[in-house]
C-alpha cells in the first residue's frame, strides 16, 4: 500500500468513525452503554 | 532498560491509573456509577471492576448488540477513531490487561512461542462471540446476552468477579458452573502469560483484533528504512509479538512497543506519527552517523 492510498484510507476510516459516533450518539447508544456500565454486570463476573 | 521502554512503562502506569481511578471502591465492594461510564476506554477494562472509570468497549459493543439496535455505531466509531490514530499502540501503551500480562511474563520460567495460526483465534472470537451471537442468539425468554463477557473474558473475572465476590456474601451465594469455567480460563490465561509474552493479546483479544486491522492505516507506526536495514534480524529477535518489522512494519500483531527500534544499531527503524518523506530517497548509508559508529 503506497502512502497516498494509505492517506486516503486513513481519512475514510476517520470520517466513517466520526460519522458512526454521531449516528450512535443521536440514536441514544450512550445511554444504553451508561445504563449497562453503572450496574454490576453479572455475566461479566461469571454469575450471569 | 532503554529509555523507550521506561517511557512506555510510565504511559502504561498512567493509563492504568486513569482507567481505574476509583481504587477505594474495592474495599466498599461497589462500582463507580458516574457519567464517565458513558465513554469507552481505549483498552480492555471491565466496567464492573470497582475501580473502573470508563466503559469497556467490547462489553459496550455487546450490550448494544443485544438490545433492539443490534449494532453499535457509537462503539465501533470510537474504536475506528482511536485505532486510526494509534493502531495497536493502544495495546502497547494504554491497555491495563496488557500491562498486567507484561508483568506476569517477567516471572522467571521456561518461555514458549505459540504457533502463528493461533493468532487467528482472536478474529473468530471477535466475529462469533462479540458481533454475531450477541446480536442473533435470543433465548426463549427473549433475552440476548454478551457472549464474550459471559463465557470467555478473563478480565471481568479478575478485575470484577474476584474482588466483588470477596466482599459481597450475596454474590458468593449465586456462584455457579459459569464462574468455574471463567475462573479456569483466567487461571489458564495467567499461566500462559507467564510462559508466553502477552498470550491473551496474541490469541484471544477481540479488541486487539480490531486495532490490529487498523495498524495498516494508523498514524502511529513503525517505519523501516530499507536502505539502512542490513537484515541482521536483531529486531525480530527482540520482538515479543513475533513480528519481523523489517519485512512487515505494519503487521496486525505489532503493538508498537518500540523494542525493535531500541535494538536497531543502524537506526533503520523508527516509531513515528507521520511519514518520513526521505525514506525512499537515495541515502548514502556510509554517510550515516550511526553506520560509522557501528563499524
Amino acid at each position: 500500500m503506497n502512502n497516498r492510498i494509505r492517506m486516503v484510507a486513513r481519512i475514510i476510516v476517520m470520517l466513517t468513525g466520526i460519522g458512526f459516533i454521531a449516528i450512535g450518539v443521536n440514536r441514544g447508544e450512550m445511554v444504553i452503554v451508561l445504563r449497562k456500565a453503572i450496574m454490576v454486570c453479572l455475566e461479566c463476573i461469571g454469575l450471569g | 532498560m532503554k529509555s523507550i521502554d521506561i517511557k512506555r512503562k510510565l504511559i502504561q502506569i498512567a493509563a492504568f491509573g486513569f482507567t481505574n481511578f476509583h481504587m477505594g471502591n474495592f474495599a466498599k465492594g461497589q462500582i463507580y456509577n458516574g457519567k464517565w461510564k458513558q465513554f469507552c476506554s481505549p483498552g480492555l477494562n471491565c466496567y464492573s471492576c470497582p475501580a473502573a472509570n470508563l466503559a469497556c468497549p467490547i462489553g459496550a459493543m455487546q450490550s448494544v448488540a443485544s438490545s433492539s439496535m443490534k449494532f453499535s455505531f457509537y462503539v465501533v466509531g470510537v474504536l475506528m477513531a482511536i485505532g486510526v490514530v494509534l493502531g495497536r499502540g493502544v495495546c502497547g501503551y494504554l491497555c491495563p490487561f496488557g500491562l498486567l500480562q507484561e508483568l506476569l511474563f517477567k516471572i522467571k520460567s521456561p518461555k514458549i512461542k505459540i504457533p502463528k495460526f493461533l493468532t487467528w483465534t482472536k478474529y473468530v472470537i471477535l466475529v462469533l462471540f462479540v458481533i454475531v451471537l450477541p446480536a442473533l442468539w435470543v433465548s426463549s425468554l427473549g433475552i440476548a446476552k454478551p457472549w464474550f463477557c459471559e463465557y470467555i473474558c478473563p478480565v471481568g473475572t479478575l478485575e470484577a468477579g474476584i474482588p466483588l465476590l470477596l466482599v459481597n456474601a450475596g454474590l458468593r451465594n449465586i456462584i455457579g458452573p459459569i464462574f468455574s469455567l471463567k475462573l479456569g480460563i483466567l487461571i489458564a490465561v495467567i499461566v500462559l502469560s507467564i510462559v508466553c509474552y502477552r498470550f491473551f493479546c496474541k490469541v484471544m483479544c477481540p479488541l486487539g483484533a480490531i486495532y490490529g486491522l487498523l495498524n495498516k492505516v494508523s498514524l502511529l507506526h513503525i517505519e523501516c528504512d530499507k536502505r539502512k536495514c542490513s537484515s541482521c534480524g536483531l529486531c525480530s529477535k527482540a520482538c515479543g509479538m513475533a513480528v519481523n518489522p523489517a519485512l512487515n512494519s505494519r503487521s496486525p500483531e505489532c503493538i508498537l512497543c518500540g523494542k525493535c527500534v531500541g535494538v536497531c544499531k543502524r537506526e533503520a527503524l523508527r516509531l513515528i506519527m507521520i511519514n518520513r518523506k526521505d525514506v525512499n530517497k537515495d541515502i548514502d548509508i556510509k554517510d550515516s552517523k550511526s553506520f560509522k559508529n557501528n563499524i
